[in-house]
Protein backbone atom coordinates (compact mmCIF):
# COMPACT_ATOMS: atom_id res chain seq x y z
CA UNK A 1 0.00 0.00 0.00
CA UNK A 2 1.18 3.48 -0.81
CA UNK A 3 1.92 5.79 2.08
CA UNK A 4 -0.27 8.85 1.98
CA UNK A 5 1.39 12.17 2.69
CA UNK A 6 -1.54 13.89 4.36
CA UNK A 7 -4.94 12.91 5.70
CA UNK A 8 -7.53 13.02 2.91
CA UNK A 9 -9.83 16.01 2.75
CA UNK A 10 -13.45 15.67 3.72
CA UNK A 11 -14.68 15.08 0.20
CA UNK A 12 -11.94 12.59 -0.58
CA UNK A 13 -12.67 10.80 2.68
CA UNK A 14 -16.36 10.49 1.89
CA UNK A 15 -15.68 9.29 -1.64
CA UNK A 16 -13.26 6.71 -0.27
CA UNK A 17 -15.91 5.56 2.21
CA UNK A 18 -18.47 5.33 -0.57
CA UNK A 19 -16.09 3.34 -2.72
CA UNK A 20 -15.28 1.06 0.19
CA UNK A 21 -18.95 0.34 0.85
CA UNK A 22 -19.62 -0.32 -2.81
CA UNK A 23 -16.57 -2.57 -3.11
CA UNK A 24 -17.66 -4.52 -0.05
CA UNK A 25 -21.09 -4.97 -1.61
CA UNK A 26 -19.63 -5.94 -4.98
CA UNK A 27 -17.54 -8.65 -3.33
CA UNK A 28 -20.73 -10.27 -2.10
CA UNK A 29 -23.06 -9.92 -5.07
CA UNK A 30 -25.62 -12.21 -3.48
CA UNK A 31 -26.27 -9.48 -0.89
CA UNK A 32 -27.16 -7.12 -3.72
CA UNK A 33 -29.32 -9.72 -5.40
CA UNK A 34 -31.24 -10.72 -2.29
CA UNK A 35 -33.47 -7.61 -2.03
CA UNK A 36 -34.33 -7.92 -5.71
CA UNK A 37 -35.12 -11.60 -5.28
CA UNK A 38 -37.24 -10.70 -2.28
CA UNK A 39 -39.05 -8.08 -4.35
CA UNK A 40 -39.80 -10.63 -7.06
CA UNK A 41 -40.99 -13.29 -4.63
CA UNK A 42 -43.36 -10.96 -2.82
CA UNK A 43 -44.70 -9.76 -6.17
CA UNK A 44 -45.43 -13.40 -6.90
CA UNK A 45 -47.30 -13.72 -3.61
CA UNK A 46 -49.95 -11.18 -4.54
CA UNK A 47 -51.46 -12.96 -7.56
CA UNK A 48 -51.53 -16.10 -5.41
CA UNK A 49 -53.27 -14.29 -2.57
CA UNK A 50 -55.54 -11.91 -4.46
CA UNK A 51 -56.29 -14.15 -7.44
CA UNK A 52 -54.70 -13.80 -10.87
CA UNK A 53 -57.38 -11.58 -12.43
CA UNK A 54 -55.43 -8.87 -14.36
CA UNK A 55 -57.92 -6.06 -13.68
CA UNK A 56 -57.87 -6.61 -9.93
CA UNK A 57 -54.07 -6.75 -9.86
CA UNK A 58 -53.80 -3.61 -11.96
CA UNK A 59 -55.93 -1.73 -9.44
CA UNK A 60 -53.72 -2.75 -6.54
CA UNK A 61 -50.43 -2.60 -8.45
CA UNK A 62 -49.22 0.90 -7.36
CA UNK A 63 -49.74 0.09 -3.70
CA UNK A 64 -48.31 -3.41 -3.99
CA UNK A 65 -45.13 -2.26 -5.68
CA UNK A 66 -44.58 0.53 -3.21
CA UNK A 67 -45.22 -1.63 -0.16
CA UNK A 68 -42.74 -4.23 -1.41
CA UNK A 69 -40.13 -1.58 -2.13
CA UNK A 70 -40.64 -0.31 1.42
CA UNK A 71 -40.33 -3.76 2.95
CA UNK A 72 -37.20 -4.68 1.04
CA UNK A 73 -35.66 -1.38 2.09
CA UNK A 74 -36.65 -2.07 5.69
CA UNK A 75 -35.01 -5.50 5.64
CA UNK A 76 -31.72 -4.20 4.27
CA UNK A 77 -31.39 -1.03 6.34
CA UNK A 78 -30.75 -3.11 9.45
CA UNK A 79 -27.38 -4.14 8.02
CA UNK A 80 -26.03 -0.70 7.01
CA UNK A 81 -23.84 -0.21 10.07
CA UNK A 82 -23.92 -3.68 11.62
CA UNK A 83 -20.68 -5.24 10.31
CA UNK A 84 -18.70 -2.03 10.85
CA UNK A 85 -20.05 -1.82 14.36
CA UNK A 86 -19.02 -5.38 15.09
CA UNK A 87 -15.45 -5.12 13.77
CA UNK A 88 -14.85 -1.73 15.37
CA UNK A 89 -14.36 0.34 12.25
CA UNK A 90 -17.39 2.41 13.18
CA UNK A 91 -15.56 3.55 16.28
CA UNK A 92 -12.67 4.69 14.09
CA UNK A 93 -15.12 6.59 11.93
CA UNK A 94 -16.45 8.45 14.96
CA UNK A 95 -12.90 9.39 15.95
CA UNK A 96 -11.96 10.59 12.47
CA UNK A 97 -11.53 14.36 12.08
CA UNK A 98 -13.93 14.48 9.13
CA UNK A 99 -17.49 15.57 10.00
CA UNK A 100 -19.66 12.57 10.82
CA UNK A 101 -22.59 14.22 9.04
CA UNK A 102 -20.91 13.70 5.67
CA UNK A 103 -19.39 10.30 6.28
CA UNK A 104 -22.78 9.04 7.39
CA UNK A 105 -24.20 10.43 4.18
CA UNK A 106 -21.66 8.32 2.28
CA UNK A 107 -22.89 5.17 4.02
CA UNK A 108 -26.48 6.00 3.18
CA UNK A 109 -25.62 6.88 -0.40
CA UNK A 110 -23.93 3.50 -0.80
CA UNK A 111 -26.98 1.77 0.68
CA UNK A 112 -29.28 3.61 -1.67
CA UNK A 113 -27.15 2.84 -4.72
CA UNK A 114 -27.15 -0.86 -3.87
CA UNK A 115 -30.84 -1.21 -2.95
CA UNK A 116 -33.04 1.72 -3.96
CA UNK A 117 -31.49 2.60 -7.27
CA UNK A 118 -31.34 -1.00 -8.48
CA UNK A 119 -34.86 -1.62 -7.27
CA UNK A 120 -36.19 1.42 -9.10
CA UNK A 121 -34.40 0.42 -12.28
CA UNK A 122 -35.75 -3.14 -12.34
CA UNK A 123 -39.23 -2.20 -11.07
CA UNK A 124 -40.72 -1.88 -14.60
CA UNK A 125 -40.27 -5.64 -15.02
CA UNK A 126 -42.21 -6.35 -11.85
CA UNK A 127 -44.76 -3.70 -12.78
CA UNK A 128 -45.48 -5.60 -15.99
CA UNK A 129 -45.77 -8.86 -14.04
CA UNK A 130 -48.66 -7.49 -12.01
CA UNK A 131 -50.17 -5.62 -14.89
CA UNK A 132 -49.52 -2.00 -13.96
CA UNK A 133 -50.66 0.12 -16.94
CA UNK A 134 -47.66 1.08 -19.07
CA UNK A 135 -48.39 4.83 -18.85
CA UNK A 136 -47.58 4.76 -15.13
CA UNK A 137 -44.23 3.02 -15.38
CA UNK A 138 -42.19 6.21 -15.81
CA UNK A 139 -43.84 7.69 -12.72
CA UNK A 140 -43.23 4.47 -10.81
CA UNK A 141 -39.51 4.60 -11.53
CA UNK A 142 -39.28 8.31 -10.72
CA UNK A 143 -41.24 7.96 -7.47
CA UNK A 144 -39.15 4.96 -6.43
CA UNK A 145 -35.90 6.76 -7.22
CA UNK A 146 -36.86 9.69 -5.00
CA UNK A 147 -38.77 7.71 -2.41
CA UNK A 148 -36.24 4.96 -1.74
CA UNK A 149 -33.62 7.64 -1.05
CA UNK A 150 -35.88 9.02 1.68
CA UNK A 151 -36.43 5.48 2.96
CA UNK A 152 -32.68 4.82 3.09
CA UNK A 153 -32.07 8.02 5.04
CA UNK A 154 -34.87 7.37 7.51
CA UNK A 155 -33.94 3.70 7.77
CA UNK A 156 -30.41 4.80 8.62
CA UNK A 157 -31.77 6.51 11.74
CA UNK A 158 -33.35 3.28 12.90
CA UNK A 159 -30.21 1.33 12.01
CA UNK A 160 -28.00 3.75 13.94
CA UNK A 161 -30.21 3.59 17.03
CA UNK A 162 -30.46 -0.20 17.09
CA UNK A 163 -27.03 -1.26 15.80
CA UNK A 164 -25.74 -1.98 19.31
CA UNK A 165 -28.72 -4.12 20.27
CA UNK A 166 -28.70 -7.88 19.96
CA UNK A 167 -32.35 -8.08 19.05
CA UNK A 168 -32.46 -5.16 16.66
CA UNK A 169 -34.30 -6.77 13.75
CA UNK A 170 -37.90 -6.51 14.87
CA UNK A 171 -37.37 -3.28 16.77
CA UNK A 172 -36.09 -1.36 13.76
CA UNK A 173 -39.36 -2.07 11.94
CA UNK A 174 -41.36 -0.72 14.86
CA UNK A 175 -39.22 2.40 15.01
CA UNK A 176 -39.07 3.41 11.38
CA UNK A 177 -42.26 2.12 9.78
CA UNK A 178 -44.22 5.12 11.13
CA UNK A 179 -41.78 7.37 9.28
CA UNK A 180 -42.05 5.32 6.10
CA UNK A 181 -45.80 5.83 5.96
CA UNK A 182 -45.83 9.39 4.54
CA UNK A 183 -43.46 8.30 1.76
CA UNK A 184 -45.71 5.35 0.98
CA UNK A 185 -48.79 7.59 0.86
CA UNK A 186 -47.32 10.04 -1.62
CA UNK A 187 -45.37 7.45 -3.59
CA UNK A 188 -48.33 5.22 -4.31
CA UNK A 189 -50.58 8.26 -4.84
CA UNK A 190 -48.21 9.50 -7.56
CA UNK A 191 -48.38 6.16 -9.37
CA UNK A 192 -52.14 5.92 -8.92
CA UNK A 193 -52.60 9.38 -10.39
CA UNK A 194 -50.42 8.46 -13.33
CA UNK A 195 -52.62 5.41 -13.92
CA UNK A 196 -55.72 7.64 -13.92
CA UNK A 197 -54.09 10.11 -16.29
CA UNK A 198 -53.75 12.89 -13.70
CA UNK A 199 -50.34 14.60 -13.76
CA UNK A 200 -48.36 13.09 -10.85
CA UNK A 201 -45.98 16.06 -10.64
CA UNK A 202 -47.24 17.50 -7.33
CA UNK A 203 -46.85 14.17 -5.56
CA UNK A 204 -43.33 13.71 -6.91
CA UNK A 205 -42.57 17.26 -5.81
CA UNK A 206 -43.71 16.45 -2.27
CA UNK A 207 -41.50 13.34 -2.19
CA UNK A 208 -38.62 15.47 -3.46
CA UNK A 209 -39.34 17.96 -0.65
CA UNK A 210 -39.27 15.09 1.85
CA UNK A 211 -35.93 14.05 0.37
CA UNK A 212 -34.53 17.55 0.87
CA UNK A 213 -35.70 17.55 4.47
CA UNK A 214 -34.32 14.07 5.06
CA UNK A 215 -30.92 14.85 3.50
CA UNK A 216 -30.63 17.91 5.70
CA UNK A 217 -31.81 16.41 8.98
CA UNK A 218 -31.53 12.62 8.96
CA UNK A 219 -27.69 12.53 9.00
CA UNK A 220 -27.79 14.57 12.22
CA UNK A 221 -30.01 11.97 13.85
CA UNK A 222 -27.96 9.11 12.39
CA UNK A 223 -24.72 10.64 13.68
CA UNK A 224 -26.25 11.14 17.14
CA UNK A 225 -27.61 7.58 17.09
CA UNK A 226 -24.23 6.11 16.15
CA UNK A 227 -22.51 7.99 18.97
CA UNK A 228 -25.07 6.65 21.43
CA UNK A 229 -24.77 3.10 20.12
CA UNK A 230 -20.99 3.10 20.21
CA UNK A 231 -20.88 4.61 23.71
CA UNK A 232 -23.44 2.20 25.13
CA UNK B 1 -33.90 32.46 39.56
CA UNK B 2 -31.45 30.01 38.00
CA UNK B 3 -31.21 28.06 41.23
CA UNK B 4 -34.68 26.77 40.38
CA UNK B 5 -33.28 25.35 37.16
CA UNK B 6 -30.43 23.70 39.05
CA UNK B 7 -32.74 22.20 41.62
CA UNK B 8 -34.72 20.57 38.82
CA UNK B 9 -31.69 18.39 38.28
CA UNK B 10 -31.74 17.12 41.84
CA UNK B 11 -33.71 13.88 42.24
CA UNK B 12 -34.71 14.28 45.94
CA UNK B 13 -35.88 17.85 45.36
CA UNK B 14 -37.85 16.91 42.27
CA UNK B 15 -39.29 13.88 44.03
CA UNK B 16 -40.52 16.04 46.88
CA UNK B 17 -41.84 18.93 44.79
CA UNK B 18 -43.60 16.53 42.40
CA UNK B 19 -45.27 14.94 45.41
CA UNK B 20 -46.47 18.32 46.66
CA UNK B 21 -47.81 19.31 43.24
CA UNK B 22 -49.69 16.02 42.85
CA UNK B 23 -51.18 16.39 46.32
CA UNK B 24 -52.74 19.73 45.30
CA UNK B 25 -53.38 19.12 41.63
CA UNK B 26 -54.97 15.68 41.89
CA UNK B 27 -58.06 16.72 43.91
CA UNK B 28 -58.60 19.79 41.71
CA UNK B 29 -58.28 17.63 38.60
CA UNK B 30 -60.71 15.03 39.89
CA UNK B 31 -63.28 17.69 40.77
CA UNK B 32 -62.88 19.31 37.34
CA UNK B 33 -63.19 15.91 35.69
CA UNK B 34 -66.40 15.05 37.59
CA UNK B 35 -67.96 18.48 37.02
CA UNK B 36 -66.98 18.47 33.36
CA UNK B 37 -68.32 14.96 32.76
CA UNK B 38 -71.63 15.57 34.51
CA UNK B 39 -72.03 18.98 32.85
CA UNK B 40 -71.12 17.70 29.42
CA UNK B 41 -72.90 14.35 29.52
CA UNK B 42 -76.10 15.37 31.34
CA UNK B 43 -76.70 19.11 31.22
CA UNK B 44 -75.79 20.29 27.73
CA UNK B 45 -78.39 20.42 24.97
CA UNK B 46 -78.28 17.56 22.44
CA UNK B 47 -76.81 18.40 19.05
CA UNK B 48 -79.51 19.17 16.49
CA UNK B 49 -78.10 16.75 13.96
CA UNK B 50 -76.21 14.16 15.98
CA UNK B 51 -78.56 14.03 18.97
CA UNK B 52 -76.93 12.64 22.05
CA UNK B 53 -74.13 10.72 20.39
CA UNK B 54 -72.00 13.86 20.09
CA UNK B 55 -71.49 13.86 23.86
CA UNK B 56 -68.49 11.59 23.47
CA UNK B 57 -66.74 14.77 22.31
CA UNK B 58 -66.16 15.51 26.00
CA UNK B 59 -63.76 12.56 26.15
CA UNK B 60 -62.59 12.28 22.56
CA UNK B 61 -61.37 15.83 21.99
CA UNK B 62 -59.59 16.32 25.34
CA UNK B 63 -57.82 12.96 24.99
CA UNK B 64 -56.69 13.79 21.45
CA UNK B 65 -55.56 17.32 22.36
CA UNK B 66 -53.55 16.16 25.34
CA UNK B 67 -52.12 13.19 23.44
CA UNK B 68 -50.60 15.62 20.93
CA UNK B 69 -49.47 18.06 23.61
CA UNK B 70 -47.91 15.15 25.47
CA UNK B 71 -45.71 14.46 22.49
CA UNK B 72 -44.40 18.02 22.66
CA UNK B 73 -43.67 17.60 26.35
CA UNK B 74 -41.82 14.40 25.57
CA UNK B 75 -39.87 16.00 22.71
CA UNK B 76 -38.91 19.07 24.75
CA UNK B 77 -37.84 16.86 27.65
CA UNK B 78 -35.84 14.75 25.21
CA UNK B 79 -34.15 17.82 23.75
CA UNK B 80 -33.30 19.12 27.23
CA UNK B 81 -31.82 15.79 28.25
CA UNK B 82 -29.73 15.62 25.06
CA UNK B 83 -28.51 19.21 25.16
CA UNK B 84 -27.97 19.82 28.88
CA UNK B 85 -27.53 16.14 29.86
CA UNK B 86 -30.19 16.59 32.50
CA UNK B 87 -31.05 13.24 34.06
CA UNK B 88 -34.43 14.40 35.29
CA UNK B 89 -35.47 15.51 31.80
CA UNK B 90 -34.70 11.98 30.74
CA UNK B 91 -36.98 10.70 33.51
CA UNK B 92 -39.73 13.04 32.31
CA UNK B 93 -39.37 11.88 28.72
CA UNK B 94 -39.44 8.21 29.63
CA UNK B 95 -42.51 8.73 31.84
CA UNK B 96 -44.39 10.58 29.10
CA UNK B 97 -44.45 7.79 26.56
CA UNK B 98 -46.89 5.31 28.16
CA UNK B 99 -49.30 8.09 29.20
CA UNK B 100 -49.25 9.56 25.71
CA UNK B 101 -49.81 6.14 24.20
CA UNK B 102 -52.79 5.57 26.51
CA UNK B 103 -54.34 8.95 25.64
CA UNK B 104 -53.84 8.37 21.92
CA UNK B 105 -55.47 4.98 22.30
CA UNK B 106 -58.42 6.54 24.15
CA UNK B 107 -58.78 9.15 21.40
CA UNK B 108 -58.79 6.45 18.71
CA UNK B 109 -61.26 4.20 20.53
CA UNK B 110 -63.69 6.99 21.40
CA UNK B 111 -63.35 8.22 17.83
CA UNK B 112 -64.32 4.78 16.56
CA UNK B 113 -67.30 4.62 18.92
CA UNK B 114 -68.37 8.10 17.80
CA UNK B 115 -67.84 7.24 14.14
CA UNK B 116 -70.24 4.29 14.19
CA UNK B 117 -73.48 6.27 14.74
CA UNK B 118 -72.41 9.42 12.85
CA UNK B 119 -70.37 8.16 9.88
CA UNK B 120 -71.82 4.64 9.90
CA UNK B 121 -68.41 3.01 10.25
CA UNK B 122 -65.96 2.23 13.02
CA UNK B 123 -62.89 3.15 11.06
CA UNK B 124 -61.98 5.10 7.95
CA UNK B 125 -58.51 5.69 6.57
CA UNK B 126 -58.87 9.42 6.81
CA UNK B 127 -55.82 11.67 7.23
CA UNK B 128 -56.48 12.66 10.82
CA UNK B 129 -57.22 9.13 11.98
CA UNK B 130 -54.25 7.64 10.15
CA UNK B 131 -51.90 10.25 11.53
CA UNK B 132 -53.20 9.66 15.07
CA UNK B 133 -52.51 5.96 14.52
CA UNK B 134 -48.97 6.88 13.50
CA UNK B 135 -48.71 8.93 16.70
CA UNK B 136 -49.64 5.81 18.66
CA UNK B 137 -46.88 3.89 16.84
CA UNK B 138 -44.39 6.65 17.65
CA UNK B 139 -45.22 6.47 21.35
CA UNK B 140 -45.03 2.67 21.33
CA UNK B 141 -41.74 2.83 19.41
CA UNK B 142 -40.23 4.98 22.15
CA UNK B 143 -41.41 2.53 24.82
CA UNK B 144 -40.05 -0.43 22.82
CA UNK B 145 -36.68 1.22 22.17
CA UNK B 146 -36.27 2.14 25.82
CA UNK B 147 -36.98 -1.41 26.91
CA UNK B 148 -34.57 -2.86 24.34
CA UNK B 149 -31.49 -1.17 25.79
CA UNK B 150 -29.85 -2.70 28.83
CA UNK B 151 -27.86 0.46 29.47
CA UNK B 152 -30.56 2.88 30.63
CA UNK B 153 -28.48 5.98 30.06
CA UNK B 154 -28.02 5.08 26.40
CA UNK B 155 -31.69 4.13 26.25
CA UNK B 156 -32.64 7.63 27.33
CA UNK B 157 -30.44 9.25 24.70
CA UNK B 158 -31.61 6.94 21.94
CA UNK B 159 -35.25 7.62 22.81
CA UNK B 160 -34.57 11.36 22.87
CA UNK B 161 -33.21 11.20 19.32
CA UNK B 162 -36.16 9.10 18.17
CA UNK B 163 -38.61 11.48 19.84
CA UNK B 164 -37.07 14.51 18.17
CA UNK B 165 -37.21 12.81 14.78
CA UNK B 166 -40.88 12.07 15.46
CA UNK B 167 -41.78 15.72 16.00
CA UNK B 168 -41.87 16.02 12.20
CA UNK B 169 -45.19 14.22 12.39
CA UNK B 170 -46.93 16.46 14.92
CA UNK B 171 -47.61 19.56 12.76
CA UNK B 172 -48.91 17.19 10.07
CA UNK B 173 -51.42 15.71 12.52
CA UNK B 174 -52.54 19.15 13.66
CA UNK B 175 -53.03 20.38 10.13
CA UNK B 176 -54.25 17.13 8.55
CA UNK B 177 -57.92 18.09 8.85
CA UNK B 178 -57.32 21.37 7.07
CA UNK B 179 -55.07 20.02 4.34
CA UNK B 180 -57.03 16.91 3.45
CA UNK B 181 -60.71 17.63 3.75
CA UNK B 182 -62.37 14.30 4.43
CA UNK B 183 -64.76 12.69 6.89
CA UNK B 184 -63.16 14.06 10.02
CA UNK B 185 -64.44 17.59 10.58
CA UNK B 186 -62.00 20.51 10.80
CA UNK B 187 -61.16 21.97 14.20
CA UNK B 188 -64.16 23.70 15.81
CA UNK B 189 -62.25 25.52 18.52
CA UNK B 190 -60.09 28.33 17.26
CA UNK B 191 -57.77 30.60 19.18
CA UNK B 192 -58.22 33.34 16.61
CA UNK B 193 -61.63 34.09 15.14
CA UNK B 194 -64.98 32.60 16.10
CA UNK B 195 -65.28 29.00 17.17
CA UNK B 196 -67.85 26.98 15.27
CA UNK B 197 -69.20 25.41 18.43
CA UNK B 198 -71.96 26.83 20.62
CA UNK B 199 -70.72 28.40 23.90
CA UNK B 200 -73.03 26.14 25.95
CA UNK B 201 -71.17 23.15 24.51
CA UNK B 202 -67.79 24.87 24.42
CA UNK B 203 -67.43 25.67 28.11
CA UNK B 204 -67.78 22.11 29.42
CA UNK B 205 -65.43 21.02 26.63
CA UNK B 206 -62.81 23.55 27.69
CA UNK B 207 -63.22 22.40 31.28
CA UNK B 208 -62.69 18.79 30.19
CA UNK B 209 -59.59 19.73 28.20
CA UNK B 210 -58.19 21.47 31.27
CA UNK B 211 -59.07 18.44 33.39
CA UNK B 212 -57.30 16.11 30.95
CA UNK B 213 -54.21 18.30 31.10
CA UNK B 214 -54.45 17.89 34.87
CA UNK B 215 -54.75 14.12 34.54
CA UNK B 216 -51.75 14.07 32.23
CA UNK B 217 -49.67 16.19 34.60
CA UNK B 218 -50.61 14.09 37.64
CA UNK B 219 -49.88 10.82 35.84
CA UNK B 220 -46.61 12.21 34.54
CA UNK B 221 -45.46 13.40 37.95
CA UNK B 222 -46.46 10.16 39.65
CA UNK B 223 -44.70 8.15 36.94
CA UNK B 224 -41.64 10.34 37.36
CA UNK B 225 -41.65 9.82 41.13
CA UNK B 226 -41.71 6.06 40.66
CA UNK B 227 -38.96 6.25 38.03
CA UNK B 228 -36.80 8.45 40.28
CA UNK B 229 -37.16 5.99 43.15
CA UNK B 230 -36.23 3.11 40.89
CA UNK B 231 -33.14 4.85 39.52
CA UNK B 232 -32.02 6.18 42.87
CA UNK B 233 -32.79 2.97 44.77
CA UNK B 234 -29.19 2.67 45.97
CA UNK B 235 -28.86 6.18 47.35
CA UNK B 236 -29.16 7.13 50.98
CA UNK B 237 -32.14 9.44 50.67
CA UNK B 238 -34.27 6.70 49.11
CA UNK B 239 -33.21 4.23 51.78
CA UNK B 240 -34.12 6.76 54.45
CA UNK B 241 -37.47 7.34 52.76
CA UNK B 242 -38.17 3.62 52.69
CA UNK B 243 -37.33 3.33 56.39
CA UNK B 244 -39.62 6.26 57.20
CA UNK B 245 -42.49 4.57 55.37
CA UNK B 246 -41.94 1.35 57.25
CA UNK B 247 -41.92 3.13 60.60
Amino acid sequence: MKEQAAAPGTLGFCLALLRRQLTLAARRPIEIGNPLLFFMMVVALFPLGLGPSPEKLAGFAPGILWIIALLSNLLTSDTVFRSDFEDGSLEQLLLAPQPLFLSVLAYIAAHWLITGLLLALVSPVFALMINLPAVAIGTLVASLLLGTAVLSLVGGIGAALTVGLKRGGMLISLLILPFYMPVLIFGSAAVQNAVLGVPPGPYLAIIAAMLCLAVALAPLAIAAGLRISVDA
Amino acid sequence: MWSFFHKLGSPPWLYRIAGTIVRWLLPVTLVALCVGLVWGLLYTAPDFRQGNSYRIIYIHVPAAVVALAGYYVMAIAGAVSLIWKMKMADVAMKSCAPIGAALTFIALVTGAIWGKPTWGTWWVWDARITSMLILLFLYLGVVALYEAYDNKEAAGKACAVLTLVGTVNIPIIYKSVDWWYSLHQPASIKFTGDSTIDPSMLYPLLLMIAAFYGVFTCCLLMNMRAEILEREARTNWVKKLALEYRA
